[in-house]
């Protein structure tokens, strides 16, 4: 990661923080904002986020390990979460995941090596009515689609694979 | 646009407003709730803009929060007739100006249809699904363009606000929310105006209002329907309370990252409002100060707790803390809080407007008002739904909802997420308040409402319960961080056929210890969806446990073979078998279930290919979609 952002990983981070030094109890958003341009959290954002902030690295590593959302290692460019929420689940979420793995060759949690996507899960993202869902990067996918979508993204990306 | 000064300027844009959207005018509403959007229906307002357009034809199209009826999207109303299209496609759009727009006259294969007549409807009133409700709270979603500060006004919004600012003390809200009987939608159902007025007693350097708009519980979708389709009703309702409170000039909405369209729109309207001199300083020319800001959720169940929540806002860990002190008294900063759900906040102008009698004249006794809820799982319509509090599952499910899919029978609505619990047939009549719900050991939650019929298992709708507690638990306190993992563990064993008599026991008197012990709401109510599936589908725990027989057919594990009737009794099973499962009996072969490995061998062998896995009484839901999960056709 270093090697691809290069220096401006420091200078990048600085940029985000900036308007939340000094102000109280940014540091969650700071840390979304961090991820927001880098897709995860890496160590050395976060020692500059520790620097412009004055808090403690332990302190933030205490805090962006309790949410669900923070990551700390390298993500896929595309975000593909299979709906595991109650809805989803009566109307057969597990089958779906398991689809999705079969898919993209990857299980839930994982990246592929290219970077090409990450698989994960989620509970519930207000779609209910049209259950099972899947969301790619945020948007709202009705799982029978989601084969079209995602092959799409496929050949959008280069055809990795 | 200038400020607005005063409650007059405010009259009087609301009545250039009005004169603008003179009603009678062709309306073309297009849905682009979460839903309809994920089913392309932002497409198909593009089409129709570009069509009108192309046809010289001065008609607005407004791009609409939730319409509600989310199964059949993307929907299309279109006034003054109030005709309503579901599946609408952008192919449509030509036929739908031509014919709609320029003829009136409805397009009947567009057109939804009443499901006993299968007549095309006419409008969206002779709909049962909207017949059946009574959308208060709702009123402007689906009609209003949530991203138009100008249509709420002219819809009547910020009337309630400056009237509160002109001619109501503080005291006088507080006593009128009170006389309303207004409570807490967020879960616990706590008088808001009783909150309000610790809020208004405590005192500090520093008050802040916060909107919970967390809604984590999955199932639920009503605050983010509320958020996408009206955000300034929620700040309305945020600004009344801060007046009521006094010394508060600040405010904060939490909305959850996983719901974006919901952070923009709020995001706009709070831009929006300030713009208009609705939030900032001296609001309306009266004095008051007041802003909000939106802080993002990050993914924890937990946060949806108040003491939580602001410590998320705070920037630290989510971990709920032992109270008192209350949050209204020491909340966010140590400074008195007050905290209310987005549904909460959006009643308030609503009872300012229409007065405090009227709406105490609406609901059950002890619960006034109407509740929102989130109807889906395996009924014929899901959606966006809101009924008078005291309306009973029956009605909900059967004449909101249309009943069970595919003929199905109906077999339990949980209500109330993970906190909530199961209703079964015997409680179809049981009204839907806080008490009612209470005294069946369910809850209201925030309002999601899952129904499932033969072919969902209630151990293992338990188990995915238990198992989204004890991840979410923040681990702060033994009986919940241990408890439900101990819990999670006998439930993976029944599910997997391992269960033992004594289990059953266990699992209650953990549960019941689990809710007595643990510190925050989260933990207290974890056992809630196991103890209600053990007291009213205890035969399905048994049915697994004694029999290793999943009646619903969907516990993968339990999953059994059986033999055909096709079987010529070759006996080629009987010998392959290797646990000696298979024996003769009156009716020809048949497999010993308590025996059988489930390893398939005797489905190699057989010639008939008569040995297949049972799907239990209610066949089992594969889940590949095929069934049941697309939009119901027939209803077009
Ligand atoms: C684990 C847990 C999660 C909760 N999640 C939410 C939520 O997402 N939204 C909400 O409004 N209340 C939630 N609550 C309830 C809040 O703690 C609080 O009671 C409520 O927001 C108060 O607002 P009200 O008085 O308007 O209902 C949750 C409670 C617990 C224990
Ligand atoms: S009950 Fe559970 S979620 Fe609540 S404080 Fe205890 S461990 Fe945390
Ligand atoms: S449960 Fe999947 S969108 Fe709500």
């Amino acid at each position: 990661m270093v090697t691809e952002c290069g220096t401006t990983l420091l200078e990048r981070t600085r940029g985000i923080v900036a308007p939340y030094a000094g102000r109280e109890g940014m540091l969650v958003h700071a840390l979304q904002d961090v991820q927001g341009v880098f897709g995860y959290l890496p160590e050395d954002a976060l020692r500059v986020l520790a620097e412009e902030l004055g808090v403690s690295l332990s302190h933030i590593w205490g805090v962006a390990s309790f949410y669900d959302r923070f990551h700390f290692i390298r993500r896929g460019r595309n975000t593909v979460r299979v709906c595991t929420g109650t809805a989803c689940q009566v109307q057969g979420s597990r089958n779906v995941l398991q689809q999705v793995e079969k898919l993209l060759g990857l299980r839930n949690g994982e990246t592929s090596p290219d970077f090409s996507f990450t698989l994960e899960t989620v509970n519930c993202v207000g779609c209910c009515g049209l259950a099972p869902v899947v969301t790619v990067n945020n948007e709202v996918v009705p799982a029978p689609e989601m084969e079209r979508v995602l092959a799409d993204l496929r050949k959008g990306n280069g055809g990795n694979d | 646009m200038t400020r607005l000064a005063s409650a007059a300027d405010l009259a009087a844009l609301r009545e250039r407003l009005a004169a603008q959207y003179a009603s009678g005018e062709p309306v073309v509403r297009v849905c682009t709730g979460s839903a309809c959007r994920a089913a392309g229906s932002l497409r198909v307002a593009d089409a129709v803009t570009e069509e009108l357009r192309r046809a010289g034809i001065q008609v607005s199209v407004r791009r609409t929060g939730c319409q509600g009826f989310c199964q059949h999207g993307p929907l299309v109303m279109v006034d003054p007739e109030g005709w309503l299209y579901g599946g609408v496609t952008p192919s449509d759009a030509a036929k739908l100006v031509d014919l709609t727009v320029r003829r009136r006259q409805l397009i009947e294969h567009l057109a939804c249809r009443h499901p006993e007549t299968g007549r095309p409807i006419g409008s969206t009133s002779e709909l049962p699904f909207y017949q059946r409700q009574t959308r208060l709270v709702l009123r402007h979603c689906g009609l209003i363009d949530p991203t138009s500060i100008e249509d709420y006004i002219a819809a009547g919004g910020y009337r309630a606000l400056a009237r509160v600012l002109e001619t109501m003390s503080p005291e006088a809200v507080i006593s009128l929310i009170k006389r309303a009987g207004l409570r807490g939608r967020g879960g616990a159902g706590f008088p808001t105006g009783r909150k309000w007025e610790a809020g208004r007693a405590a005192t500090g350097t520093r008050k802040f209002v916060i909107c919970n708009a967390d809604e984590g519980d999955p199932g639920a979708f009503m605050d983010r329907s509320l958020l996408e389709g009206d955000p300034h009703a929620v700040l309305e309702g945020m600004i009344i309370c801060a007046y009521a409170i006094g010394d508060c000039r600040e405010g904060f909405v939490y909305v959850r990252e996983e719901y974006p369209l919901a952070l923009e729109h709020v995001r706009i309207a709070i831009e929006k409002a300030r713009e208009f001199g609705l939030l900032g300083k001296n609001i309306l020319g009266s004095g008051l100060d007041f802003d909000i800001e939106i802080r993002r959720g990050a993914g924890a169940f937990v946060c949806g707790e108040s003491t939580a929540l602001m410590f998320s806002i705070e920037g630290k860990r989510g971990m709920p803390r032992v109270t008192p002190p209350r949050s209204v008294e020491a909340g966010l900063w140590g400074c008195p809080t007050c905290l209310n759900n987005v549904e909460t906040f959006a009643n308030v102008p609503l009872i300012l407007n229409r007065g405090a009698d009227w709406y105490a004249g609406i609901g059950t006794e002890g619960s006034k008002g109407t509740k929102v809820f989130a109807l889906s799982g395996k009924v014929k319509y899901t959606g966006l739904i809101e009924v008078p509090m005291g309306a009973t599952v029956r009605q909900v499910v059967f004449d909101i909802g249309g009943g069970i899919e595919q003929g199905k029978r109906f077999k339990a609505a949980q209500i109330g997420g993970p906190g909530g619990g199961c209703i079964a047939e015997e409680h179809l009549d049981l009204p839907i308040d806080f008490e009612s719900l209470k005294g069946v050991g369910s809850a209201m939650g925030s309002g999601a409402l899952v129904v499932v019929d033969e072919t969902t298992c209630m151990v293992d709708l338990a188990r995915y319960f238990l198992s989204f507690t004890q991840q979410e638990s923040c681990g702060k306190c033994p009986p919940c961080r241990i408890g439900t993992y101990q819990m999670l563990r006998i439930l993976n064993r029944i599910v997997e056929g391992k269960g033992e008599e004594a289990d059953l026991r266990k699992l209650d008197d953990l549960g019941r210890l689990i809710s007595r012990t643990s510190l925050c709401g989260l933990g207290k109510s974890a056992p809630g969806p196991v103890l209600s599936t053990l007291r009213f589908f205890r035969e399905e725990y048994l049915a697994h446990i004694l029999e290793r027989r999943c009646p619903a057919g969907s516990c993968e594990t339990l999953k059994r073979l059986t033999i055909g009737p096709e079987c010529v009794q070759c006996g080629l099973c009987e010998e392959t078998c290797p646990q000696h499962a298979i024996m003769e009996t009156e009716n020809g072969l048949a497999i010993d279930l308590l025996l059988c490995v489930n390893c398939g061998a005797c489905v190699s062998v057989c010639p008939m290919e008569c040995i297949a896995e049972a799907t239990g009484e209610g066949g089992a839901n594969d889940g590949t979609g095929d069934e049941g999960t697309g939009p119901d056709h027939s209803y077009h």
